[in-house]
């Protein structure tokens, strides 16, 4: 990988070699995107890591019935605290959806982009998922389509995928090794039978390898998407990574095992683990050579709601939204206004991000070795620090060194514990909060009280409210800059290794 | 004869379109059978169906009243193993 050094005398670096989100890292796909790509995902928060900080998207939850099992599913549960794939709170016709839409696209002016992700398989719901879409493109034309399945219809679905004018597909592909696959599908519903085992593994396989090809070549966006299984899959992913970029998957999206006793899968009633932090990063960073990685995605709900990272999906039930009176019209002229401006901001974010960034001559005079930080972030979007850190449901985590800022992924604040100061082992929240940013050495947020700063320090991370209203990668690439100068980054880091929870 | 779905059924629609009868109806708390529709898939397939993707355990009974996919089938979870976790999330 090339690093992009600014304020050298290579001078083509600050024209634009350094994307302001993820300079040299991987998230900065965009920059070396074809135009017609860029166009595609610009604006997609899922496909993007740039537009995450300023699109919505929705799913709305048509699709019931799945045709596989996986063993960290299962369609039991459905807590509204609950937020995983393959939950959802109400089922929707596609009348229902459609309405629902409408309404979001109307309230939420980000939203670009409406998904159909279950909480079954959607291309096991044909009918249901197809017509949805097939309402969606007359009456709301502005709103991007997509679909993420599990694959083994997706050959035969494939067509008809075309005519609807879906340009994203993403495709859960957990493995391509049928004696793996075994040990995360326990059956297949297939040609009108139930298939066990690895048959059933290489059924899957065979139809999701075959679907991928068949998507690419007719020009579809493929993400897929891995869930780590440590133990599992962990050591067999990087090689899922370089076969779906030869057969032209667009991004990877390694995503950790939720697996709770309380969820009632497999893997949680078993105790199967996730992956910690570290070790999801490290798998991610594996892949990263072969592949464009996303690492934003927040594993969400099938009727999730909003910017990546919430969930507005209460204010959006049905008895609510047939109530609702809404111009159409004017939505969608609404919608269109914030959006461009929206890009633009985007744009001028990657224009300016060349000429403040830090440059490197500015940290420290001798050439001396500094290790790489991370850096928790507290932001509701807009891509610039401005959460209060009591108010943060999650952090963004970057990791800083002396050539490049990049985003690593993000930290969930424990939903479970919002109602009182004490949780189950009596932890508190605040503990709790500051037992997820583990691995980090600082936290950039807007404001934070006397209190968590206190605990903060204690635990080793540096609390900032100085950079409130700034661009992230700038404020982080400050903070590193002040944290070499001091010789912080000539002291080894403080560590642990926190298992990811759900 | 015929198949029936309990009430362990997750009304999870995946029985429905499959069914090569039409014997299977929307309806709560859970989806329906309709006995004098269902055929057990006798003539069209070899595996009723309604069994073969009902992804719960114990939602399906068949003609004499035994689940079709008896608890550990499907999740290959052993059942004294989710008995013990069942056990251990009460205590907590």
């Amino acid at each position: 990988m090339e690093l992009t050094v600014i304020g050298q005398d290579a001078g083509p670096a600050a024209e634009g070699g350094c994307s302001s989100s993820g300079c040299g890292g991987t998230s900065d796909q965009l920059s070396h995107l074809p135009e017609s790509i860029r166009q595609k995902v610009q604006d997609h928060p899922c496909y993007s890591e740039d537009a995450h900080h300023h699109f919505a998207r929705m799913h709305v939850a048509v699709a019931p019935a799945c045709n596989i099992q996986c063993h960290y599913c299962n369609r039991k549960y459905d807590c509204a605290n609950e937020s995983r794939p393959g939950v959802v709170s109400e089922l929707l016709t596609p009348d229902q959806a459609v309405k629902k839409v409408m309404a979001v696209a109307a309230n939420i002016p980000q939203m670009t982009v409406l998904g159909i992700a279950g909480p079954g398989d959607p291309l096991a719901n044909p009918e249901r998922t197809f017509e949805t879409f097939r309402q969606l493109t007359e009456k709301a034309p502005d709103i991007k389509l997509c679909v993420s399945t599990n694959g083994l219809s997706l050959p035969q679905q494939v067509d008809e995928l075309c005519k609807h004018n879906i340009d994203h597909v993403t495709i859960t592909i957990n493995c391509v090794d049928p004696e793996i696959g075994a040990k995360i599908y326990p059956w297949i519903f297939w040609n009108n039978r139930r298939i066990k085992g690895k048959k059933g593994a290489k059924i899957l396989i065979d139809q999701q390898q075959k679907g991928l090809e068949m998507l690419t070549e007719r020009g579809i966006l493929v993400k897929v998407n891995s869930v780590m299984i440590p133990g599992v899959n962990d050591e067999h992913l990087e090689e899922v990574s370089r076969i779906v970029k030869q057969k032209g998957a667009f991004l990877h999206n390694v995503m950790p095992l939720i697996a709770e006793a309380e969820h009632g899968t497999f893997y949680g009633v078993m105790g199967q683990r996730g992956p910690t932090h570290d070790e999801l990063q490290a798998l991610q960073d594996k892949c990263a050579g072969d592949m464009n990685m996303m690492r934003h995605c927040r594993q969400c709900r099938a009727d999730a709601v909003g910017m990546l990272g919430e969930d507005r999906g209460d204010e959006f039930t049905m008895d609510k939204v047939e109530n609702m009176h809404i111009d159409y019209e004017a939505a969608m002229e609404e919608r269109a206004e914030y959006q461009a401006a929206a890009l633009a901001t985007l744009e001028a974010q990657r224009q300016n991000s060349g000429e403040s960034f830090v440059a490197l001559s500015s940290i420290g005079k001798a050439r001396r070795e500094t290790r790489p930080v991370l850096m928790a972030v507290a932001t509701t979007g807009g891509g610039v620090i401005n959460q209060h850190f009591g108010h943060a449901k999650e952090f963004l985590v970057y990791e800083a060194s002396a050539t490049d800022v990049r985003f690593i992924g993000h930290r969930k604040v424990d939903l479970y514990c919002e109602g009182g100061d004490t949780c189950g082992d009596g932890e508190s929240v605040l503990q709790k909060t500051i037992r997820t940013l583990d691995g980090c050495e600082a936290v950039l947020c807007s404001k934070i009280g006397y209190e968590p700063w206190e605990q903060l320090e204690q635990a080793g991370i540096a609390p900032n409210g100085e950079h409130a209203m700034e661009p992230i990668e700038e404020a982080v690439a400050a903070v590193y800059a002040e944290m070499v100068s001091s010789g912080l980054t000539d002291q080894a880091p403080h560590s642990a290794t926190v298992q990811i929870s759900a | 004869m015929a198949y029936a779905i309990v009430e362990s059924c997750v009304n999870c629609w995946a029985c429905e379109p499959v069914c090569p009868s039409n014997a299977i109806a929307d309806a709560r708390p859970h989806f329906v059978i309709d006995a004098n529709k269902c055929t057990e898939c006798d003539g069209d397939y070899a595996d009723p169906q309604c069994a073969s993707i009902c992804p719960i355990e114990g939602a399906i009974l068949d003609p004499f009243g035994v689940q079709a996919n008896p608890p550990g089938s499907l999740t290959g979870i052993p059942p004294e193993r989710m008995a013990e976790a069942m056990a251990e999330m009460q205590a907590r």
